[in-house]
Parts: structure tokens; sequence; C-alpha cells
């Protein structure tokens, strides 16, 4: 195995012909390595078969650990661990426990929910995924395909399919795996 | 993408921006040298912030006697500045997460600086109950962690550690949920930028690269925590509320305190973001994103919720005259007419009275009364806090121990010290992060851009993106 990939990519100028250039990969049986724009483009996850995001799966699960950890341990203080009367009220005063649970609750999971998405998405201080053009930032949309273990034809038929679908330049790059 | 938009709806951006303009519009100010109203401005800035570090060090140092507090009135300025400080910082959270999930999209006009504002401004509010504490090397008594003084635990049922949680809280949520919005706009100044700016950028933007999925998993992310932060940032002033309402003092215990802070902190909040982007899209020249349809939306939110604030304190009066109780009918009464009557007056005329001018639509869409009224109201808000807190305790239980406080130099010079942290941070942060979100602001250009919408539309043109004018195909042949 290589362990660098050869990708070629289209940059197109408009966000409708972005969409327009899937649906005629999708057509033609072309499999997209990926698609990079500046802004969430909204109808392309459809296009693309991704399917919708589980984050929120983990947003409940961390948020669920933190209720459960903010009520359990002032329980725990509170009846077992050192238990103290205030203002005559009992050792186990759940209304005076919840504004604390529920923002331990909110913390755990937005917290969690944000590791995640850093993790999953392989972003993080001093990461450097694949950045093909610096445009795709700024104003141009990209339809990239690995282009590794193509051969000649089938590159020239990627390049034709992007002229078809009027891709304003093309371009192709080496990155790392 | 050119959904249907109501022909209501005006343009949001104007000057029939392009995506690659709004990029250069909105990266400039990190990309040029500072203007010399800025240098000055931040000048006068980190003075203030010297004047907030020197009585920062000489409470610390002589102690809170420096303070003109007394055994009658042991909450004076410190707190004041503290609720109100905390005030400001709900509009941010508010702008991005409420009316992220009310579908508003002027609020990727104001939503990036909002929500610096915020996060700025909970870190000025911190300052207060930690230096108020007086032997500030002992603050992290405050948070519940195994210690070797038994181990003795903090009273989880008091509201001032509900406050601790809600403040620590917020100030996590709203700066992750700021920070993930900025990722994206970082690769964007990064993909401009060179040599060591690059690096730095590269740093920041976490290594984003625009791929179709990440956006999925960012969108997904920003809805979620735009819900989380919902109840969040009412819980919040909640709990400062909670602060009075759960205690014993007449004047304070009061269910209505709840919602009436809440409404007051929007309110206080949408004026300090107002004052702040008024000047920003003058300095930063914004005009085309910051417009006047967004400072009228917002004024429209500052009406609304002066006269919530407004029926509050007539209900309060009210209650406290139904109630037939004199002790509760004097708390009002003496907060009206007693000795602090001239902040009481300042409070009905600057935060009640005078937004009631914004019903009128010319006002609401004029710059300039918007930005006086923004300053009006942020002084009427200092004194509702003044209001509660000092009048209420300077007529406390035993007449023999009434009291009448004014504060210190050293109290004063912290106030306008920590305008000075917060306005150094905020000013730091117009030059170094884009001011507006340009990857939201791009995702709205189709349907809120005024080439596509409203009375100068002209026909759709495609392509309105600029051609790659250098570099095009440069690095195709190199791999062959």
């Amino acid at each position: 195995m290589s362990t660098e990939r050869n990708i070629l990519f289209g940059l197109y100028d408009d966000e409708v012909k972005l969409l327009d250039a899937v649906k005629v990969a999708n057509a033609d049986y072309l499999d997209i390595d990926d698609v990079y724009t500046p802004f969430p483009v909204h109808g392309l996850d459809p296009l693309l078969g991704l399917e919708e995001s589980r984050l929120h799966i983990a947003g409940f699960i961390f948020g669920t650990i933190g209720c459960l950890f903010g009520f359990g341990f002032m329980t725990w203080v509170f009846t077992r661990d050192w238990p103290i009367i205030f203002g005559g009220k009992p050792y186990w005063s759940v209304p005076a426990f919840i504004p604390i649970t529920f923002e331990l609750t909110v913390l755990f999971a937005a917290v969690g929910m944000v590791l995640v998405f850093y993790i999953i998405c392989g972003l993080g201080p001093g990461a450097e995924p694949r950045r093909l053009h610096d445009r795709i930032t700024d104003d141009k949309f990209c339809i990239a395909f690995d282009a590794t273990d193509l051969g000649s034809d089938a590159v020239e038929k990627l390049k034709g399919y992007f002229t078809k679908t009027g891709a304003e330049s093309i371009h192709s790059k080496v990155v790392p795996v | 993408m050119s959904g249907h938009v109501a022909p209501v709806r005006k343009p949001l951006i104007t000057g029939s921006k392009t995506y690659h303009q709004i990029t250069e519009d909105i990266c400039r100010p990190t990309e040029t040298a500072p203007s010399l109203s800025w240098v000055i401005t931040f000048m006068l800035s980190v003075m203030c912030l010297g004047v907030f570090a020197f009585c920062v060090a000489w409470t610390v140092w002589i102690g809170i006697g420096s303070w003109n507090l007394n055994r009658t009135v042991n909450w004076g300025w410190d707190i004041t500045n503290f609720v109100w400080w905390v005030g400001i910082g709900h509009a941010g959270t508010l702008i991005s997460a409420i009316l992220l999930l009310f579908r508003q999209k002027w609020r990727t006009g104001v939503n990036r600086a909002a929500e610096a504002m915020t996060i700025f401004a909970v870190v000025c509010a911190g300052q207060f109950p930690l230096i108020h504490m007086g032997r500030i090397w002992l603050a992290i008594f405050i948070f519940p962690y195994p210690n070797t003084r038994g181990p003795l635990w903090v009273n989880f049922n008091s509201p001032l550690l509900w406050d601790v949680f809600a403040i620590s809280t917020y100030f996590t949520v709203s700066l992750l949920f700021w920070y993930a919005g900025l990722v994206p706009d970082f690769a964007t100044v990064r993909d401009r930028a060179k040599g060591v700016r690059k690096k730095i950028y590269s740093f920041v933007a976490f290594g984003w690269n625009g791929s179709a999925k990440h956006w999925q998993r960012w969108e997904s992310l920003s809805l979620i925590l735009a819900g989380l932060a919902t109840p969040l940032v009412l819980s919040v002033h909640t709990i400062v509320s909670f602060d009075f309402a759960t205690s014993v003092i007449p004047g304070w215990h009061t269910t209505i305190f709840p919602p009436y802070f809440v409404a007051g902190a929007i309110f206080s909040g949408f004026a300090m973001v107002l004052t702040l982007m008024l000047i920003a899209r003058k300095v930063l020249h914004l005009e085309d994103y910051i417009t006047v349809e967004h400072v009228e939306s917002m004024n429209k939110v500052i009406l609304l919720t002066g006269s919530i604030v407004g029926v509050a304190y007539l209900t309060e009066l009210f209650i406290a005259w139904y109630s037939g109780y004199i002790y509760e009918q004097f708390a009002f009464l003496n907060r009206v007419l007693g000795p602090y009557y001239w902040s009481y007056i300042g409070m009905m005329l600057c935060n009640v009275l005078s937004p009631q001018i914004f019903w009128s639509k010319k006002i609401r869409r004029s710059l300039f009364w918007t930005f006086f009224m923004s300053i009006f109201i942020n002084i009427g808000m200092w004194f509702e806090r003044f209001v509660i807190i000092a009048t209420t305790l300077a007529r406390d239980y035993l007449p023999s121990s009434w009291s009448y406080y004014v504060p210190s130099w050293v109290e004063i010079g912290i106030f306008v010290g920590s305008i000075g942290l917060f306005f150094t941070l905020f000013l730091i942060f117009t030059r170094i992060a884009p001011v507006v979100a340009i990857a939201e602001i791009k995702s709205i250009l189709k349907t809120a851009g005024d080439q596509y919408i409203g009375d100068k539309a002209h026909s759709h043109q495609d392509g309105r993106s600029e051609p790659i004018t250098e570099g095009v195909n440069d690095d195709k042949e190199e791999n062959k």
C-alpha cells in the first residue's frame, strides 16, 4: 500500500453547480471521495449518501452521566459522607440539588459532545488533514476523486466529467493518506 | 439554494456581495494594520485595565476594609457590577442559540461579536465575587474537591454555590460554542495568510478543511449546543436572581425575580451588543453585513424586554401594596421614595420610559438614537441592580442600624477598570478573529443578499464567485 494518494479534484464557483454535478456523478456511478465547501450546503448530504450525524446520542449519554454524577455526588456528600443540617431542612434536600444537577447535565453534555466532534472529525490543535486548495475555505466548491489506482482512461473520464458539469478548474494533488 | 423567501423580508447583506468579497471584507481587519482610532481606543482601554489591576491589588493588599461596605450594606458596587456584567453576558448566547432555534437569519450578522462579548462580560463578572472574597487565594474553596478539612464539602443548598456552577458552566459552554463557530472561519483566514500568521492560524483552525461530513457534524453540533444553551442561558440569570430571591430580606424575597432578571439581562445584553456593533460596523467597515435591518430587529427585542422589565417593576409595587403587610410595603416605598430615590428615578427613566420611543419605526431605524439609547439602557440596568441591592440593605430590620452607602475610590476604580478589561479583550478580538461569522453569512447570501431579494434585486446570475486568477492548474501535471 502506498502512503500517498493522488487526488483529482474540480473546483466549482457556485453551490448550485456543485449540487448538479454531484447528481451527474451519482447518475454516472462515479465514486466521489469527498466534497469540500466553504459553508454547509443544504441538500448535499442526501446526495452523498451521508447518514444523519449521531452526535446527539453522544450528547445524551454525556448529559445523563453529568446528571447522575451531579445528583449522586450531592446525595452521597449530604447523606453519607458529611451530613449537615442547613436551616432545619432534611439532609437529602432534593429541590435544592436541582440547579446544580441541571448545570452539570448541560456541562457534561456540551463538553463531551464537543470533544467527540473534534475527535471523530480528526480536528484539533496541530491537526493537519488533507487540504486541497486555499480557495475552498473562501468561495470554491470542490468535488474530489481518489485517482491513485485509476488508469489514464478513468482519469480522462473524470476530467471529461468535470468539464461537462462546468467545473471552473481541474487540479490534481498528492496528499498523505 | 434560492429557497422561498417571503417578500416582506428585507435584505440582510447589502452591496451585491459575492462569496469572495465577503471573505475579503470580513478578513480585512485581521490582515491590515490597526487604524489610529483602534490604537487610541485600545490604549485608553489598557489604561482602564491598569486602574482595575491597581484597585484590585489595593483591595487584596489592604483588605475589603478599603471599600465602603459596612455591617448593614454588605453588598454594594461589587455585587451590583457582578450582576450587571452577567446580565450583559446574556445577549450573545441568546442571539446565537435561541435565534438559531427560531431560524432568525439576522443573527448571522451579529452572533460572532455578541458571543465574544458574552464571554468577555462573563470574565468581567467573574472578577467581582472573587475579589469580594477578600482572601482571593482561597477562592478554590468554592469548588467541591477532596480536601484536608475533613473533607468538608461546600454547601450544595446555597444559591451562592449554584451561582458558581451556573456561571462556570455558562462560561464553558459559551466558549465551546463560540470556538466551534470560529474554527471554519479561522481556516478561511489561514488559507489567506502567509508565514508566521499561517502557522498560528493553522494551529487555531484545528485543521479544518470544509469536508461535507465535517460540515454536517458541525451543523448538528451547533444545533444541539443551541438546544442546550437555551435553557442554560435562562437558568443562569434565574440562579443569579436566586441569590436574592431565596434570602429572607424584604424586597428581595420575591418570586418574580427569575423572569424579571432574565428579561433584564436580555435587555441590557442587547443594549451592549448594539453599543459595540454600531461602533464596530463603522470602524471595521461592516455596514453591508450589520445593516439597519439588524439594528431594527435588536431594537424590537429591546422594546419587548424593556417593557417586560417595566411591568415587573410595577408588579412588584402592586404586590407589595396588595400583600397588606406593612414591612413589605415599607421596603418598596423606601425603594421609590427612600434615600436612594435618585437611583430609582434613573432606573425608571432609562429602562422603562425611554425605550418606549422604539415604538416609532423611524427611531428604531435611526443609528444615532439607537446608540444613544443603548448607552442609556446600560446605565439604567446598572441602576436597577444598585436599587435592588443597596437600597434594600440600607434600610434593614433594625432602624438603629440603618445606614447610607457611598462607594470608595477603590470600588469606583474597580468598576471603571472592569470596563477597561472588557474593551481590551473585545478590541483584541476584533484584530485577531473574523468579527462576523463568514461561513454563516455566506450560507444566507442567496436568501438574504440584496441582489437576490428586496427592491433592488436583479435577475439571478450564475457563477457569482470570482475566478481564480493565479495558480490555475499549476499543480496539475507535477504528479504525472
